[in-house]
């Protein structure tokens, strides 16, 4: 359990870090870059590797190849369909969030399993 | 054309306390998540969830609504330019997941024999060198585009 509140707590941490960063910076397309910043990777990859090892850590990083390859088509997808047509951005992330999981494990089923 | 990187502290003073604890909230709970995937199924699905979009929608909203608030204290409807605000900074997520596939692909290569400390470190610089020249890049092709079509236009 004490393990599960210091993931939270350093995981929290980090995106919020990353978040500020994005929040200050201009242009929006600049600022953007943060939207994709490796800090849940950052804070979960430092305490597996403390914990389990480094082995561990290898192989939940050539997973996260696929999550990343997700998250492109996931960001370009919301920002074309942003671009033309009138639906809210909450509306547009969260219909296109199974898409992310689609391609995720669509590509883990293909390539990982 | 207004492209230059500049850093707006003042920025800050537009969000309120409960959109940081949001952000705070969800990357809390994604890496809570990530940890508890991993007990139950294994390193290779829970490194997926490292590359999830975890604070997207609420960044996103965030974004659009902040950018509508600005054109509508002019009289004027920000809905669509709000949209575009949001769309613009997904774009550059986008550009961005390609630095963190690089970040991934560093640690896949080099955690099992090197420092962590060391390779993480170095993914994270990498991860920023990726996206900021994927971004410049961009930039550099859309001048270029625009150059083209209004020359076009004159012909």
């Amino acid at each position: 359990m004490i393990q599960i509140v210091i993931r939270f707590l350093v995981g929290g941490a980090a995106v919020s870090i990353f978040a500020l960063i994005g929040d200050v910076l201009k242009p929006k397309s600049f600022a953007g870059l943060f939207g994709a910043a490796p800090s849940v990777a950052l804070a979960t990859l430092a305490l597996t590797v403390t914990t389990k090892g480094a082995s561990y850590a290898a192989l939940e990083a050539r997973s996260m190849i696929v999550g990343a390859i997700a998250f492109f088509i996931f960001a370009s997808l919301v920002s074309w369909i942003l671009m033309r047509y009138p639906f809210s951005a909450l509306w547009v992330t969260l219909c296109a969030m199974p898409f992310w999981f689609a391609i995720a494990f669509g590509l883990w089923a293909v390539v990982l399993r | 054309m207004k492209t230059a990187v500049r850093m707006n502290v003042s920025a800050l003073r537009d969000s309120t306390w409960s959109q940081f604890a949001l952000r705070f909230l969800f990357g809390g709970i994604v890496t809570a998540i990530a940890g508890l995937v991993a007990q139950h199924y294994g390193p290779v699905i829970a490194g997926l969830l490292l590359a999830f979009p975890a604070i997207f929608p609420a960044s996103a909203t965030l974004i659009e609504k902040h950018e509508k608030q600005e054109k509508e204290k002019n009289g004027m409807n920000g809905s669509v330019r709000g949209r575009q605000a949001a769309s613009v900074d997904a774009a550059g997520s986008a550009m961005g997941s390609l630095g963190l596939l690089t970040f991934a692909a560093i640690i896949w290569q080099f955690v099992p024999a090197h420092s962590a400390a060391v390779v993480l470190s170095a993914a994270t610089i990498v991860w920023a060198l990726v996206s900021v020249v994927v971004w410049q890049i961009r930039k550099r092709a859309r001048i270029v585009r625009t150059h083209a079509t209004s020359r076009a236009h004159h012909l």
